[in-house]
């Protein structure tokens, strides 16, 4: 145990850098998956059949390639293309749209979850589609959305460790590299492994007061 | 000022509308009677472009209605609807939802519509309730918000669709003391009610439906009365000595 506290003591600052990208990964693919999930969940729900086919087919084509596979396509594949990546850039955009699916599946539900009849109260006073949408559908929708948003974010930022298969040293690949080079595997994985449930467990509490405030009404 | 020619409507298999024609004039308070399914919430939803039509043709203010064209939001902000369920909206305070459609529809000064829509929930008797939230209102002063929010948006015409049938019995008066001012004041009405003692002392005309076919209409008193049609007769009877 005294040599545990040692080790953590010594390797801590280094495993701060990878919380640090672990952080901007799990940031930048929040935003980017929700902003397309948005998007998708939108299409989808926009009584255009082109457009709800369109993402209905996008949704299962993301969800039926491991996240994994989309992050080497990302950075070792579309250089091929012509289009080359940093490693951080692949990992953000990987995991952003991997986890738009879940994210565009859980806006429509929240959407189809609010009743017919204040849709067509909406349209009763005159509202088109857009506004009804704004004034009236997703701010009641959000209240049902939020706690499985939360419970998303909590997957995203343990899965913000598959993009140390793309060399972005996170918290996993500066575990890893520091144990390679130490032989340290208990000290080192077991702080890994403390640092990430620290980091969730703010968001742990955040979607327990979700559930709250979404349990009120 | 609304008028329905020859209407048709299906769900599926089922005609529900088999050939409507009626007219309602500027001023006038037409209520719709008739048993449950025949059609008589339906007329209502077509004529605010709600439900789509199959044949025949549906004008208001001699503009055609029809649901897919841009023309249904000049309709819609002309003919206000009240729900049998109110629909207000329940992330909005009671004069948010009044002034929601004035506001953000019709684009009206903001000063302008809060006066208005304060105005008009006095009017109605909920001046203290504005703050309030519609899940913390009785069923009845729901429906009352949803007429003053009917009214904010200064409609020429107000469809009422059931607009008591949710409520409980002592709540039913407050609502139909509302709608009858209304109509003292000379609004257009169409209502869709079970409610034959308004529809006798408020309505001009009363039309029966049964089947989606008008069975029987005339002015309100002497239909309500002296029921011609067997059909007719049979309904009153039932709805007005149900034992």
């Amino acid at each position: 145990m005294k040599g545990f506290w040692h080790d953590a003591a010594e390797f801590f600052p280094i495993l701060m850098n990878g919380v640090a990208l672990t952080v901007i990964v799990t940031i930048g693919s929040l935003l980017l998956s929700t902003v397309l999930g948005l998007i998708w969940a939108m299409m989808r729900v926009s009584g255009i059949r082109a457009l709800s086919m369109l993402s209905a087919s996008l949704i299962n084509v993301i969800r039926g390639i491991p996240i994994i596979v989309l992050l080497f396509y990302l950075y070792f594949v579309m250089p091929d293309l012509g289009v080359t990546l940093s490693a951080l850039q692949a990992a953000i955009l990987g995991l952003g749209i991997a986890y738009s699916a879940y994210q565009a599946e859980n806006f429509r539900a929240g959407i189809e979850a609010i009743d017919k009849g204040q849709i067509e109260a909406a349209q009763s006073i005159g509202m088109g589609w857009w506004l009804t949408m704004r004034r009236v559908v997703l701010p009641q929708a959000v209240r049902i959305v939020l706690p499985p948003y939360g419970n998303v974010m909590i997957m995203m930022l343990k899965d913000s460790s598959q993009a140390s298969t793309i060399t972005v040293a996170e918290l996993a690949l500066q575990g890893k590299l520091i144990a390679s080079s130490t032989f340290k595997n208990t000290s080192v994985f077991t702080l890994v492994a403390l640092m990430y449930l620290t980091m969730s467990i703010p968001l742990i509490l955040l979607v327990r007061h979700f559930e709250k405030r979404a349990g009120k009404k | 000022m609304i008028e329905l020619n020859d209407v048709h409507k299906s769900f599926g298999k089922v005609e529900v509308l088999k050939g409507i024609t009626a007219k309602v004039e500027k001023g006038e308070v037409v209520c719709i009677v008739g048993p449950s399914g025949s059609g008589k919430s339906t007329i209502l939803r077509c004529i605010n472009g709600l439900e789509s039509y199959d044949r025949g043709e549906i004008n208001v203010e001699g503009l055609k209605v029809d649901r897919d064209a841009p023309s249904i939001v000049n309709i819609r902000t002309q003919v206000s609807m009240v729900f049998q369920r109110f629909n207000l909206f329940p992330h909005r305070t009671v004069l948010e939802n009044v002034v929601e459609g004035p506001l953000f529809v019709k684009k009206e000064p903001r000063a302008q519509v809060l006066e208005r829509g304060r105005a008009l929930l006095a009017q109605v008797g909920l001046a203290e309730k504005v703050d309030a939230h519609p899940p913390q209102l009785s069923g009845g002063q729901q429906q009352r918000v949803a007429i003053a929010r009917a009214l904010a948006m200064q409609p020429k015409a107000i469809l009422f669709d059931e607009p008591t049938s949710a409520l409980d019995p002592e709540l039913v008066g407050d609502v139909l003391g509302v709608m009858r001012k209304l109509a003292d004041d000379g609004m257009t009405m169409v209502v869709v009610t079970h409610e034959m003692g308004f529809a006798r002392d408020v309505a001009d005309r009363v039309l029966f439906i049964d089947g989606g076919i008008i069975v029987e209409q005339g002015p309100a008193k002497t239909l309500l009365n002296q029921p011609q049609h067997p059909r007719t007769q049979d309904f009153l009877r039932r709805v007005l000595h149900p034992l």
